[in-house]
């Protein structure tokens, strides 16, 4: 009977090896895959089983976490002044994941990035609780806080940059929402609220990067400064070659004023003083669709920006007729910017034509505060030479001391700035949004440029001017930024 | 110590008995236990566990007293059988008690059935019952062919137990409970196993040669006379029948496989292994068709992440998580997740907390332990000098591979889960108190095996040879 048992005994042999290869292929082979299943609870537990770092402004941290009971995840996200900063800090969810600077450093965060290995294997040993790293912002507490609480009940966006490194110092959106709301685990009600399908105000839109709008006049800018590049001005103060009324080419509209303007061969001054439609629709016709479309791709239109949240690409568009070409670079038509960018144009006039890539993350620590890494600025063009900048400040400057500017006047100190009401709706039936860029230069330089948009329905019509509702926030973000300067 | 008293030529020389062998062995059982017990605590509390040290003279006094009475009434015993047995239970036991404090269990728990009530102490108490019942046979059996007088009344008691639980209500989707209030639940299956091998290999050794020889070539296949194979054939197919209809699938798969090795062992003929396997093919295929409870779980098995809907299919599903999580050291005991398995958690799934916990290397040394028990098993076998013991051992032991196969492959994904113990390790009082008994049968076999054969009497012509002279 022993030939059977012996064989008997192999095939429980080969049962055990069986059981060790399936073994081995569970846990060593698809061990990766099983770990990144989406039905795996234990990505989520993990995560939310140590307090997440946090993003930090001006040296204080604008996220906590605080330690909740009852479900798996044991600490959940909080925010101070939620609403103010949610266009920066974005959310993280325990149910609904997270976006903006919580997803894209959500390694740092959680604690999860190769980068922490060593600072993971250290806590290991010294049996500290696993913690997660912090994101040192760019941004400014006070100049935030001026943009935010100027929006108030508007609706709109401010995006505020240092001109010189490309620091974003503001980046507010108007109604927000506050994401300790829908960090937790039965957030539902607040995350359904949230939803654009069941609130219009859509407060989770993040306007500063994510929403573009017609540019209306502060466009001009762009268009002086394509201008001033090719050659086709060269002295601000020297009359252009301007007919008034201007019938658009191929057409037989004529491209109108807002009022009763001194904008016949006006010069590049006064036509930007005085925010003249039909000087610059026949400049932009006359450089022509490649010429101003060379320009605003310069000033960083028609590409996605990541800073490193993404910003939606602004459009200059690409194959315009004469009229479209006019048209568009008096900021209607196409032309359409999220307030990011117009606050980079600001930026480049004010950094003397230097265009610095616009950023809000400015360095990563491990928990144990040792630097991670550091944004260092970066060039992102020259869209404008350093004279022709200067000469670019020089007009604007006077559209804020004697132009449609005037309500961004700071005492001692030199602003440049552009308003812009731009036409919005099918055939311009919907209130117009009020537009306002500007930059602050103090005797060191400029330390701010901004753009504001105030998309405000409730206000009438009339009332509704970049000068009159846009530029006094402006105007505050800009006091902000030199005030926490001094 | 000799005992080569006479002076025969043919010294009766003794085997060792590796009594201290196995002694040394339960002390290493016993500080693993322990220590992996500090760990759970450590790990989980950050401090000695309190209940560490009666948890360590408690699995020292299960493994001293089994040892005792194996050196008194076994001494020749198998050294390996009761140390790892002692390993896989108190291993076992740590694990249990992990997932007793496991807040997702006991929430569960609570939602349920509205109280928590740990299962470490419960298993710590089986355990000690199921020693009892090893100390009760090593006593009580004195050989183990005695058991061969009762090859009939096995044969009846097997069926009683395995009908018993059609009386009582399903649990869990499974009639395999009797349900006796104040006790618990008994799940007679884990007993018949044993008692229906001591059925197997009675009535096959006595019918072995008929069933090898009698018999009828018949398409290359050698088929017996029925009323050799008939009984036999009507008892497997009878508890197959209960079985499928209390929808133990894991249990008639057990019984099968069981009677197909003992067939093939008592008869020395391949083609019986042939005859099982077509036999196994056609009844899973019937069993497949009408049954829809198999159904579900093959799906399970095919798509564990496909639909949520099926219990069973998220069981397998975060069992293979678990699993994958403890990748290849694993996370540590006390630090995984094995808990959102849920139900069964620290019973049928027991192994996947080995799996997330001790990781690949754990679960290994694991599967290695029950291997080294089987193995220990066809040893047995291989050294019994009595057919019967033969066919007993290899039974057990061969069940006991094919359950841990069973239990294992379905945890793992590699068949269809047909929910059955793990033995020793699981919760569950029947398991543990069958399995001792099943340790104590083979270590009663294994010391009659390997038992220095009684001395021949001193003879007074043994002194020289005598020559016979024409």
């Amino acid at each position: 009977m022993n030939k059977p048992l012996r064989r008997i005994a192999i095939f429980c042999a080969l049962l055990v090896l069986a059981l060790l290869v399936r073994d081995n292929w569970v846990q060593y082979v698809q061990a990766d895959s099983l770990n990144t299943n989406a039905l795996n609870r234990r990505t989520g537990i993990e995560r939310y089983s140590h307090p997440r770092g946090n993003i930090i402004v001006d040296g204080k941290p604008i996220t906590g976490s605080v330690a909740t009971s009852g479900t798996d995840f044991k600490y959940k996200r909080t925010y101070k002044d939620g609403a103010m900063w949610a266009p920066v800090t974005g959310f993280a969810s325990q149910v609904y994941g997270a976006n903006q600077l919580e997803q894209i450093d959500d390694g740092i965060l959680s604690g999860n990035d190769d980068r922490l290995f060593f600072d993971r294997t250290m806590s290991m040993f010294t049996g500290k609780e696993k913690k997660g790293g912090n994101v040192v912002t760019t941004l400014n507490a006070d100049a935030q806080k001026a943009a935010f609480e100027g929006l108030g009940k508007k609706k709109g966006a401010v995006a505020a940059i240092d001109p010189a490194t490309g620091k974003i110092l503001a980046l507010a959106s108007t109604p927000s929402y506050d994401p300790s709301t829908i960090a937790g685990s039965s957030d539902e009600k607040a995350w359904v609220g949230l939803d654009k399908k069941n609130n219009p105000d859509d407060p989770m839109l993040n306007r500063a990067l994510r929403q573009t709008y017609p540019p209306g006049s502060t466009f001009k800018v762009v268009t002086a400064a394509a201008g001033l590049e090719h050659g086709m001005v060269t002295d601000v103060d020297k009359p252009t070659d301007s007919p008034l009324p201007y019938i658009m080419p191929g057409t037989t509209t004529e491209l109108k004023n807002e009022g009763n303007l001194p904008c016949k061969n006006a010069t590049l001054r006064k036509a930007l003083e005085v925010s003249c439609n039909s000087v610059f629709g026949h400049l932009g016709e006359q450089l022509g669709k490649d010429k101003m479309l060379e320009t605003a791709k310069k000033f960083g239109f028609n590409a996605e920006q990541f800073t490193p949240v993404r910003a939606d690409a602004s459009v200059f568009p690409e194959d315009p007729n004469a009229s479209q070409t006019a048209l568009s670079s008096i900021g209607q038509f196409d032309t359409r910017a999220t307030p990011l960018q117009m606050a980079m144009v600001a930026s480049a006039v004010a950094n003397d034509g230097k265009l610095m890539k616009p950023y809000m993350v400015d360095e990563l620590r491990a928990p144990n505060l040792d630097l991670i890494s550091k944004t260092e600025p970066e060039e992102l063009s020259r869209p404008l030479s350093q004279e022709n900048a200067q000469k670019l400040q020089s007009i604007m400057e006077t559209v804020v001391k004697q132009g449609t500017g005037t309500n961004a006047q700071i005492p001692g100190v030199t602003v440049g700035g552009k308003t812009g009401t731009a036409q919005h709706g099918e055939n311009n039936d919907q209130n117009p949004y009020a537009w306002f860029i500007s930059y602050a230069k103090t005797g060191s330089g400029s330390p701010v440029a901004v753009a504001v948009v105030v998309e405000d329905s409730d206000a009438s019509r009339d009332d509704i001017s970049g000068g009159g509702l846009a530029a006094p926030i402006a105007t505050d973000v800009m006091k902000a930024v030199i005030d926490s300067e001094k | 110590m000799s005992v080569v008293t006479n002076t025969t030529t043919i010294g009766a020389i003794e085997a060792p008995s590796r009594r201290n062998t196995e002694l040394a062995l339960l002390a290493f059982a016993v500080a693993i236990a322990v220590f992996a017990y500090l760990n759970v605590g450590l790990a989980l509390d950050g401090e000695v566990p309190a209940g560490v040290l009666g948890y360590a003279l408690g699995l020292a006094a299960l493994a001293g007293v089994a040892h005792l009475v194996v050196r008194k009434f076994a001494r020749y015993a198998d050294p390996l059988l009761l140390p790892l047995a002692t390993l896989l239970n108190g291993i076992g036991l740590v694990l249990i008690w992990r997932l007793d404090q496991s807040q997702r269990l006991i929430d569960r728990a609570k939602n349920i059935y509205g109280a928590f009530s740990p299962s470490a102490p419960k298993q710590m108490l089986f355990s000690a019952i199921g020693v009892a019942l090893f100390v009760g046979v090593l006593i009580l059996l004195k050989d183990h062919r005695i058991l061969q007088r009762y090859t009939y009344i096995s044969m009846v008691v097997a069926m009683v137990l395995l009908i018993l639980p059609v009386f009582f209500p399903a649990q869990f989707g499974a009639r395999i409970w009797i349900r006796i209030p104040g006790v618990g639940s008994i799940q007679p299956g884990e007993f018949a196993k044993i008692i229906i091998s001591i059925f197997f290999a009675g009535y096959l050794m006595v019918k072995r040669d008929a069933l090898a020889l009698a018999s009828r070539r018949f398409m290359g296949l050698y088929l017996p006379r029925g009323r050799d194979l008939g009984p036999i054939l009507v008892v497997w197919a009878l508890s197959i029948l209960i079985l499928v209809f209390e929808t133990d699938l894991g249990s008639s798969l057990l019984f099968f496989g069981v009677f197909v090795v003992m067939l093939y062992v008592a008869t020395e003929r391949t083609s019986w292994i042939v005859f099982g396997l077509l036999m196994s093919a056609v009844g899973a295929v019937s069993v497949a068709s009408f049954e829809p409870h198999v159904e579900q779980r093959v799906q399970a098995w095919l798509h564990p992440f496909a639909d949520k809907t099926l219990a069973q299919s998220d069981q397998i599903a975060q069992s293979l998580m678990s699993f994958g999580a403890g990748g290849t050291i694993g996370t540590g005991l006390g630090q995984g997740n094995s808990d959102l398995i849920g139900f069964a958690a620290n019973a049928d799934f027991i192994l996947s907390t080995v799996g997330e916990e001790l990781g690949l290397a754990g679960t290994m040394a694991i599967l290695l332990l029950y291997g080294l028990i089987v193995e220990r098993g066809v040893r047995t076998a291989l050294a019994a000098r009595d057919p019967f013991g033969k066919l007993l051992a290899i039974g057990l032991s061969g069940g006991f591979a094919i359950q841990v196969f069973v239990v294992t492959g379905g945890v793992m994904g590699l068949i269809p889960l047909t929910g059955m113990t793990m033995p020793f390790m699981a919760a569950g009082g029947s398991s543990v108190i069958a399995n001792w008994g099943l340790i104590g049968i083979l270590i009663r076999i294994s010391d009659t095996a390997r038992r220095p054969a009684p001395a021949p009497a001193p003879t007074s012509d043994a002194e020289m040879t005598q020559v016979v002279r024409p």
